[in-house]
């Protein structure tokens, strides 16, 4: 009986460690890190944190961290579960010196950040996913969305299909379906769909597949019977890789299946293997380890025995690591940015927010990192958090993936309209005034 | 015409990859009377060492050494003795404290296996998505495909081809061997089985055993289709209806449990919107796309109405009610 | 010597009926009451109030919920998820529709709707009986989930169908939205919680408890000393769905601020729900609290000690901290499979014998 008490007590006691943990410590640049190595999403999410961890560590070993000032990662598992996030922010938001950015890697678990953002004046990158409509930088200051939203890659997938067709006037009487993970997430594009359809006058049908989506045999008998000209695939885990077997089972034109960049990765079509050749997926940066960077990654993190999962070594370069690369090194521009506009080493997030605001890396600045022709040159402006939204398309070879396309840029007509909506829709039900730009 | 012969087929060995879940959960509960809430997980984790021994991955590194990798024939055997293994364990270390407890503390006791299971399982051998290359036949069947324009799945009827000699070899267990019929005894009175000498213990263990390498057929079977990972333990609550349908103690019931429900999902998420949208015509506009993604709860309506005319199951016991 | 009821003399039928007939009780519960309303919103603060607090709260009002219908009742149910949507749902449809309407009223009308919700799926209760009743509440689960995606009324027509709260007041005091003061919050949910706890710990101890338990324990014999099981089963999924439905709605509006059918209501929470009160103990408001504590705290705690106590990796930590979970819980069942309140009541035992064991 003791013994259980005691149990019982020592669990409560450890729940009050983390208050007790909160010493001062010399300035560091903090960066929490909402992963998922568990649960059902764990596959995608494990090469994500990946290269978001060996980024900002890689520039701690390279470079001594950023213009001298080390930075310091704060993992947290979040399992891609909405209500894990809340504690995770809770519990990362003041480690260290105080969080800086959050990149939350859940479209749920950014939708309950986007409140907490302005009232814990910490800014958050939902890099392509989260909220579209907070692209609007005057009614969501706080919040990022570059380098494109949904809505946009929609709309330049709906582009590229018309290039294949033969011109945007082709598209009339096509048959063009979505599969789509039936949350927030994969319900983003359909009104965009919808309104390019009218446009365009293609025929537009939404396909839910619930989750996990392990089963979608019924969703694919519909797709045969309707013999759509295009299919979109908006999924995630285990939803992608059966939705590509069953392409191949049925036949379906691989080339003729466009996924969002979530629905592009080495784990999505690993399962089909060579029979996946020619299956397309939304890109806004290149695959492969064929950078500076990451040879940097390799020689300093990997070589050295210093990297945090060392039995990642034959996967850097994978979709999306590379994504998450990516999302470290505009974040790690934007600190850049935010020290030399306050002038000073210590940051805060509200600086962070003004480093993000000011974000601009072009080409020439990407060559600068080792990372020339990585991925798009991004500009972000007050009104515009969303960045240039120009997608292009990448093709898996059996191998690899390798971008085929140009970069197609979003239909803003259709879109601006939605996004001003939506956002003015949430200033007025929240009593915000948009800022003036 | 032809479509709705192809939805039934599909549906039909959709369902049965229900029923190869399905299976285990009766196997145990006929025995012992524990809701086995951990079948799907014991699915992943069988599926899990059976890639790791396959491709030779040293347990909780994470990484591969070809030259441990094992060719088919060894890895599964030795892959149905882990899972024999596990059933020792099991034994030892929870039923044999939990005899006689009521069947909501077994089930909660079940569900904290699930938890051990997925923690050790992803600890043992990675989170990653698994190819598992047991040279399964993949893809449409061609020749029905190609003169026909027929869709049938050949991983499906090679799921349908062990299920049927799963259930043949089990039925032929329960009915003719010496254990088979101990196991009855067990099933119908734990009390009385012990009185005449059969040990509890034993059964247990070969019933635990027989579930695991029930599991291993399904995750088998379900890994072929998506690689193995984490969400192969979700197809339980795809296994649940069927169970609940065909009864909890009928081997037969869950193959016709997972028809009824694999056929009848299908018909309803493939045609039931065009049909309610053509119904309303001119009275109220419904979009057809509103009636997709049924399947989850559409089984276990299916399930429900079932009940209402048999509340035990179509082939379950009949519930006898003494004051 | 502390704890006894010796020289404990009733002297009217009041005092024979109090809720708590010890003074030690008494005054226990006073004290934690003290305690919850005065010393924790002291070191209160996010962290706390988001973390731990408020999920701890709300987790233990749909235990409670959940309690009456399957400890007191007998009637397993795994469509809690469902019936936490509902409730979260309606209180977005109320708040977004009434603007006026004061966050009180808006769970009152959250918590009647899933009432009547919980009444609908309740109605195939007499006919199937025991495990088979899972069907009905897990048709529940899966339908209501579906429905919030599918139905763009309930999410007022948003892009995605998540749900986003708006900042409301409760008499006067602002409780929803990050703007809201984690104490105000805290305090309002722990207000309703104790509210809603002392009405069930009267509702168990009552007519209707009693009747209940009688179903529960037998539900033929009960029909024969004149319970009419139908009714008394229905009330049951009444009650307890108008406690789930208040507490989604609380998860919504206070504790999230935003939802998502699927991932905010999930299955998921339907297995967590009950395995509060298993754990926890069924038939016992007590056990709805001991087990809440325990499925949301303990995972919580262990990563704690895990990350920052011995320095592991993050999924190391989860990796074990899912692993211990499972243990923790087989080894509590193993030890009292009636849950943590039984074991509160052994101590009770003991404490009143001691020091004299015999």
């Amino acid at each position: 009986m003791k013994l259980r008490n005691w149990i019982l007590a020592a669990a409560a006691a450890v729940v009050a460690l983390p208050l007790a943990a909160g010493s001062a410590r010399a300035y560091e640049l903090t960066i929490p890190s909402m992963d998922y190595r568990t649960g059902p999403y764990a596959p995608n999410g494990i090469p994500f944190a990946n290269g978001w961890t060996d980024y900002f560590t890689m520039l701690n070993e390279r470079d001594g961290g950023i213009n001298g000032v080390k930075i310091k990662m704060v993992p947290c598992e979040t399992a891609y579960n909405t209500k894990k996030g809340v504690e995770c922010y809770e519990k990362t938001k003041k480690a260290g010196s105080g969080a800086l950015v959050y990149q939350p890697l859940s479209t749920g678990i950014t939708y309950q950040l986007i409140p907490k953002a302005s009232v814990d004046k910490i800014p958050i990158h939902s890099m392509g996913y989260g909220r579209t409509s907070a692209a609007n930088g005057k009614v969501f200051k706080w919040v990022f969305n570059f380098p494109a939203t949904y809505w946009s890659q929609a709309s330049a997938l709906v582009k590229y299909i018309g290039e294949k067709e033969g011109g945007m006037d082709k598209l009339k009487g096509k048959k063009i379906h979505l599969v789509y993970h039936n949350s927030a997430y994969g319900k983003e594009p359909i009104r965009t769909l919808e309104k390019l359809s009218e446009k365009h006058g293609f025929a537009f049908k939404a396909l839910a597949v619930d989750h996990p989506g392990q089963e979608q045999k019924a969703t694919w008998l519909k797709i045969r019977r309707d013999k759509p000209d295009w299919i979109l695939l908006w999924g995630w885990g285990v939803m992608n890789q059966v939705a590509i077997k069953e392409a191949v089972s049925i036949r379906f034109p691989m080339d003729r299946f466009i996924g969002v960049w979530w629905s592009g990765s080495e784990n999505d079509v690993k399962p089909s293997g060579m029979a996946a050749k020619g299956y397309l997926s939304g890109a806004f940066h290149q695959p492969g380890k064929n950078f500076q960077a990451h040879r940097d990654i390799l020689k300093y993190l990997y070589d050295a025995g210093k990297a945090p999962h060392p039995d990642f070594k034959d996967r850097v370069g994978e979709v999306l690591y590379n994504r998450g690369l990516v999302a470290a090194m505009w974040n790690s521009e934007a600190i850049r940015n935010a020290m030399k506009i306050h002038g000073t080493k210590e940051i805060t997030g509200a600086m962070m927010r003004d480093g993000l605001e000011a974000l601009d890396v072009d080409e020439a600045r990407l060559k600068e990192l080792g990372l020339g022709g990585f991925t798009i040159p991004v500009k972000i402006t007050c009104a515009n958090h969303e960045g240039p939204g120009i997608v292009a398309v990448q093709q898996w070879d059996g191998k690899k993936w390798s971008i085929v396309s140009k970069f197609y840029e979003p239909d803003m007509a259709v879109i601006q309209p939605l996004i001003d909506e939506d956002s003015m829709k949430y200033a007025k039900e929240n009593n915000i005034t948009p800022r003036t730009c | 015409m032809l479509f709705v012969l192809e939805t039934v087929i599909s549906g039909a060995l959709a369902g049965i990859m229900y029923s190869l879940v399905a299976l285990g959960f009766v196997l145990i509960f006929k025995a012992s009377g524990v809701f086995n809430f951990s079948q799907g997980v014991m699915a992943l984790f069988a599926a899990l060492t059976l890639v790791g021994l396959l491709s030779g991955t040293i347990p909780f590194t994470n990484t591969d050494n070809p030259a441990l990798a094992l060719p088919v024939w060894a890895a599964i055997p030795l892959t149905i003795f882990v899972m024999f293994i596990v059933a020792v364990l099991i034994e030892k270390f929870i039923l044999r404290h939990l005899v006689n407890q009521e069947h909501i503390i077994l089930f909660m006791a079940m569900v904290g296996l699930t938890y051990v299971f997925e923690g050790v399982g992803d600890m043992m051998w990675g989170s990653d998505v698994k190819v598992l290359d047991l040279g399964l036949p993949q893809g449409a069947w061609d020749w029905l495909f190609d003169t026909h324009d027929l869709y049938v799945e050949k991983i499906e009827m090679v799921a349908a081809a062990t299920a049927a000699v799963l259930v043949t070899v089990l039925a032929v267990f329960f009915q003719k061997t010496r254990i088979g019929r101990a196991l009855r005894a067990v099933a119908d009175d734990h009390q009385a089985a012990l009185s005449v000498g059969i040990s509890l213990r034993n059964i247990w263990i070969i019933v635990w055993s027989a579930a695991g390498i029930v599991a291993l057929a399904a995750g088998v079977m379900w890994g072929a289709k998506s690689g193995v990972q984490f969400s192969l333990s979700l197809i339980a609550l795809k296994a649940l209806p069927v169970l609940i349908l065909g009864g909890f103690t009928s081997i037969p019931g869950a193959i016709v449990g997972g028809l009824i429900i694999g056929i009848g999902e299908k018909l309803v998420e493939v045609f039931s919107g065009e049909l309610i949208a053509a119904a309303f015509a001119g009275l109220i506009e419904i979009d057809p796309g509103v009636f997709s993604a049924t399947e989850n709860w559409f089984a276990y309506v299916l399930a429900l109405f079932f009940l209402m005319f048999r509340p035990q199951g179509l082939f379950g016991e009949k519930i006898i009610e003494r004051v | 010597m502390l704890y006894r009821e010796s020289g404990l003399f009733k002297t009217s039928y009041a005092a024979d009926q109090v809720i708590f007939p010890i003074p030690q009780d008494r005054w226990g519960i006073l004290a934690i009451l003290a305690i919850a309303f005065v010393g924790v919103p002291l070191i209160m603060d996010d962290y706390w109030a988001n973390a731990v607090f408020i999920p701890f709260l709300i987790y233990s009002l749909a235990a409670l919920g959940l309690n009456i219908l399957t400890g007191y009742c007998g009637q397993l149910s795994l469509g809690t998820g469902g019936f936490l949507a509902v409730g979260g749902y309606s209180s977005y449809k109320l708040m977004t529709s009434f603007p006026e309407l004061d966050m009180l009223l808006v769970l009152g009308g959250a918590g009647a709707t899933t009432a009547l919700v919980g009444l609908l799926f309740g109605l195939p209760c007499l006919r199937i009986k025991g495990f088979y009743l899972v069907v009905a509440t897990l048709a529940a689960q899966f339908f209501i989930i579906w429905l919030f995606y599918k139905v763009p009324w309930f999410y007022n027509y948003n892009a995605t169908g998540q749900i986003s709260v708006v900042p409301r007041e409760a008499l006067g005091f602002l409780v929803t939205t990050q703007r809201a003061d984690p104490v105000v919050r805290y305090l309002f949910v722990l207000s309703i919680v104790v509210v809603f706890a002392l009405a069930a710990k009267n509702m168990v101890r009552g007519r209707f408890g009693r009747m209940w338990m009688a179903i529960r324990d037998m539900d033929i014999a009960a029909e024969l000393i004149g319970i009419r099981p139908y009714m008394m089963k229905l009330t049951a999924f009444a009650v307890s769905s108008f406690y789930i439905g208040v507490a989604g709605a609380l998860i919504f509006a206070v504790w999230l601020g935003a939802a998502e059918s699927g991932e905010t209501y999930g299955i998921d929470e339907s297995f967590l729900v009950l395995f509060m009160i298993i754990v926890g103990g069924l038939g016992s408001v007590l056990g709805s609290f001991l087990g809440a504590a325990f499925i949301v705290l303990m995972p919580i705690g262990l990563k704690n000690l895990l990350v920052d106590g011995f320095g592991m990796t993050a999924v190391l930590a989860k990796h074990i901290e899912i692993t211990a979970f499972g243990v923790l819980i087989i080894f509590f069942l193993i030890v009292e499979p009636h849950g943590l309140a039984r074991l509160w009541q052994i101590i009770k035992e003991k404490l009143r014998l001691w020091p004299y064991p015999h």
